[in-house]
């Protein structure tokens, strides 16, 4: 064959592929989605109360000058579970916990409370994830510190755990000042 | 214990590969007489083993054994049955099991039934299957273990994704695997002959029926999952040319084309190179997309096991295998001979332009996948879409629509010209009088694709019974028959794509109980939202009545579910199937005023894109068994030492 280097063509442009996709695969893939809604302030919404011990839970009130941690989550949601005795140590050290309770009901939510403890001031029901949306949440457990003027400052993606703790207060503590 | 059994299957099979590898290898460089012997048992044991392997994973699927990683993280006990079943597939590992299952089944069924095949290179084919499953059993072994155990067993599973609970999707995936996984017998044959240099027409028609089988699959895999896309993603579209779709495309064009070629390199002893070419290609496709979609490289609404590491174990394997083969190709294939010549004028010159098209427009797609990936890199976001691929896909897939006119009516080695233009007027005409009638009918509405692509349909319509234009029927052969109707299929599919495209009718409303609304025709009640709970589900389901001119109304039921493990919702969209295209009625939210957003489609003609699938993928099986029944016939004529005449088809 005269061209015998047009052979070497597939082969060449193969390699080329397999440089991209190993470059590719080295990139930082950015699992978490961050919420666009950072530094901005929360949308004002009403919603009702998701559980009988605790009162209805509205934005427009967040803007008193307190800083809090607004945590999402769900009866139905397992990491929640594994999230809750870090979320009560929390309270016990100070925090002002808002809960809001996605697509749940409030038997579930009242079982869910006496089962895993209640750290929470206000919990309110967010029946069809508006509240998640608004807050740019891709997901549940997700907790939100929001400063006194009812602005979202910080947004931590699943479940808080032991190792977290720390972060999050010191979070709170750069909200307040 | 199951799960401990099934890991020492795997771990035995992928020893037994090794060993499959060594006496073929053996076989063919020293031609040691034991060694050959062994290396079919040595094939169909190794099938058996990962058989067992795959039947264990089930059955650890059926009992729910949460003390198994792989149940506990995508099962869960009250799901149905038959998704149990299916669970045991929709998941990384297990697919990946399934996928060596089918590679070792595909390596037996070599094993028992080739026989068209040169001894020499058949040894050889089976040790590059034995080569390729050892990668696989290592990226299963070391990488995706599908028996590992977890400690302390989970209370209950976390459920199967609920997209994936739906009784289409829990057979596409598999059927998908058979062809790519076919594809790697294509590649393997290739290998062979470039290894013993016997690439002819005997090699071809040997391999002849493994494309086609594959082919096959990927032609039913592909429509099954389009259709599936449709009615459960709710968004009433039929194609996204979303990454994953793309990775099941381009093993299908390649194979599309491999098949087309190799039918010339069996008829003809033509296109030698480019045959071996294809069947690199072709696998190199398959393995190809399954790296994209497993290795989250690309961001895809399927890629349900996104792992780098995982992503870069594939990427070796594909560097290695289709890089090893092109190697291979690149030294080798200077020494194989030429095929045989032919006229500019022919059937062959007809199948080369179909290979080139083919081979565009995949380039076309596989670049338009990685594209995102490149730029990337380079520090922008893009996303390429429907408007690139559309714009760039469908003027090469018109052409070769023209192409498939006049095609299939060239004869072998030399026709006239003339004749030939002679042959396609009828098809012209009418493409002619439809092209008319549509923009006459439908004005300046309709874009320039859509009327292309009705256009072209209509003659290819016309062109592809031709064949079997003053022929005696009942002896035309099976495979001209399935020819025939897998180009009419093309015709009926491309026919559905561009009606759907030019004349769909879409309403979005927002409505209280108790209204009507009017779409294309139709008078559809909404008569209100009723919450409905499942096995592992709850929804709400509307009530609409539908009704045509008056006549008796249908209830049609679309569903917004909410699965609770993992919490997902999804939307069940409802369709109603006329002669003449579908309606399609999706359930949105409630407003807060108690008014329900309804979508509402009229789809004129939609159904024939999956009919059309479905006459190919008919067209290809009736290919496929005239072939191996005239193989077969063939076999006995050898076999009486009587030399029959080569027929050339």
């Amino acid at each position: 064959m005269k061209r015998k280097w047009l052979l070497w063509i597939p082969l060449g442009a193969y390699v080329v592929f397999l440089a991209i996709a190993s470059l590719g695969l080295k990139r930082d893939e950015q699992q978490i989605i961050l919420s666009k809604m950072i530094g901005k302030p929360i949308p004002g919404l009403d919603l009702p109360a998701a559980s009988s011990s605790n009162p209805a839970f509205s934005t427009k009130s967040l803007a008193d000058g307190k800083v809090r941690l607004v945590n999402i989550f769900a009866s139905w949601c397992v990491p929640c579970v594994a999230e809750a005795p870090q979320l009560s140590q929390l309270q016990q050290r100070g925090v002002v916990i808002e809960g809001i309770a996605i697509r749940d009901a409030q038997p579930d939510v009242d079982r869910f409370l006496t089962r895993h403890g209640n750290p929470y001031d206000r919990i309110g029901l967010d029946a069809r994830s508006t509240m998640q949306f608004y807050l740019g949440s891709s997901g549940v457990p997700e907790s939100y510190v929001v400063d006194g003027k009812g602005v979202i400052r910080y947004q931590h993606w699943g479940p808080i755990m032991p190792q977290d703790i720390e972060k999050i207060l010191s979070e709170l503590r750069a909200a307040a000042s | 214990m199951i799960a401990e059994t099934g890991l020492a299957a795997l771990w035995l099979a992928a020893v037994l590969a090794g060993l499959q590898l060594v006496l073929a290898w053996l076989t063919v460089s020293r031609g040691d007489q034991n060694a050959a012997r062994l290396v079919r048992p040595v094939a169909l044991a190794q099938g058996a083993l990962t058989a067992l392997a795959f039947a264990l994973l089930i059955a650890l699927f059926l009992r729910s054994d949460m003390s198994v990683v792989l149940v506990a993280a995508n099962s869960h006990s009250m799901k149905p049955f038959i998704y149990k079943f299916a669970g045991a597939w929709g998941n990384h590992e297990g697919s990946m099991l399934l996928w060596v299952t089918v590679m070792s089944a595909a390596g037996m069924a070599i094993a028992l039934f080739e026989r068209g095949l040169d001894k020499a290179t058949h040894y050889a084919t089976l040790g590059s299957q034995a080569a390729i499953s050892l990668g696989f059993y290592a990226f299963l072994l070391f990488s995706s273990n599908p028996f590992a155990r977890l400690d302390p067993p989970a209370a209950d599973g976390q459920g199967l994704n609920p997209l994936l609970q739906d009784p289409g999707l829990a057979f596409h995936p598999p059927t998908l695997y058979f062809g790519y996984v076919g594809l790697s017998v294509a590649f393997s044959f290739a290998v062979g002959a470039l290894l013993t240099r016997k690439v002819d027409a005997s090699f071809a028609r040997a391999m002849r029926p493994w494309v086609l089988i594959a082919w096959i699959f990927l032609t039913v895999g592909i429509t099954a999952g389009s259709y599936w896309a449709y009615y459960e993603l709710g968004w009433g579209g039929w194609w996204f040319w979303d990454p994953t779709e793309n990775a099941s495309l381009m093993p299908w064009l390649a194979a599309t084309a491999l098949f087309h070629s190799v039918s010339v390199l069996a008829a003809r002893d033509a296109l030698r190179a480019w045959t071996i070419m294809l069947s690199v290609v072709a696998f190199a496709m398959s393995m190809v997309g399954t790296f994209l979609v497993r290795s989250g490289i690309l961001t895809s609404v399927h890629a349900f096991a996104v792992d780098p590491t995982r992503g870069g174990f594939l990427l070796a394997l594909l560097g290695f295998y289709i890089g090893g083969a092109l190697l291979l190709f690149a030294l080798r294939i200077g020494t194989v001979n030429e095929g045989r010549r032919f006229d500019p004028v022919s059937r062959e010159t007809m199948l080369v332009l179909n290979n080139l098209l083919l081979s565009v427009i995949l380039g076309l797609v596989l670049v338009g996948t990685l594209y995102p990936l490149l730029t990337e890199m380079m520090g922008v976001k893009v996303s390429v879409g429907p408007p690139y691929f559309n714009m760039i896909i469908g003027p090469f897939t018109l052409l070769l629509m023209a192409l498939l006119v006049i095609g299939p009516l060239a004869r072998w080695r030399r026709d006239d010209l003339k004749g030939l233009l002679r042959k396609i007027i009828p098809a012209v005409a009418l493409a002619v009088v439809v092209l008319v009638a549509v923009k006459v009918v439908a004005g300046s509405q309709i874009g320039i694709l859509p009327l292309l692509g009705l256009t072209a349909a209509a003659g290819v319509a016309i062109a592809s019974v031709m064949p079997l234009v003053g022929r005696n029927l009942r002896r035309t052969p099976l495979f001209t028959w399935g020819m025939v109707i897998a180009h009419l299929g093309c015709a009926v599919s491309l026919a559905g794509m561009a009606s759907d495209t030019a004349f769909t009718t879409e309403k979005l409303v927002a409505v209280r109980p108790g209204a009507k609304v009017d779409v294309a025709g139709w008078q559809v009640e909404f008569r209100g939202v009723l919450p409905i709970a499942g096995p592992n589900w709850t929804a709400m389901e509307a009530t609409m009545a539908v009704s045509k001119g008056g006549g008796a109304p249908t209830i049609m039921r679309p569903q917004a579910r909410f699965f609770s493990n993992p919490p997902t919702p999804t939307t069940e969209s409802a369709q109603l199937t006329a002669w003449n295209g579908q309606l399609y009625l999706v359930l949105g939210d409630e407003l807060e005023d108690g008014r329900w957003q309804l979508r509402l489609w009229w789809k004129p003609f939609v159904t024939f894109i999956w009919a059309g699938g479905g006459l190919i993928a008919l067209g290809g099986l009736l290919a496929l068994v005239g072939r191996l029944g005239r193989g077969w016939i063939r076999g006995r004529a050898r076999a009486r030492n009587a030399p029959g005449d080569e027929v050339l088809a």
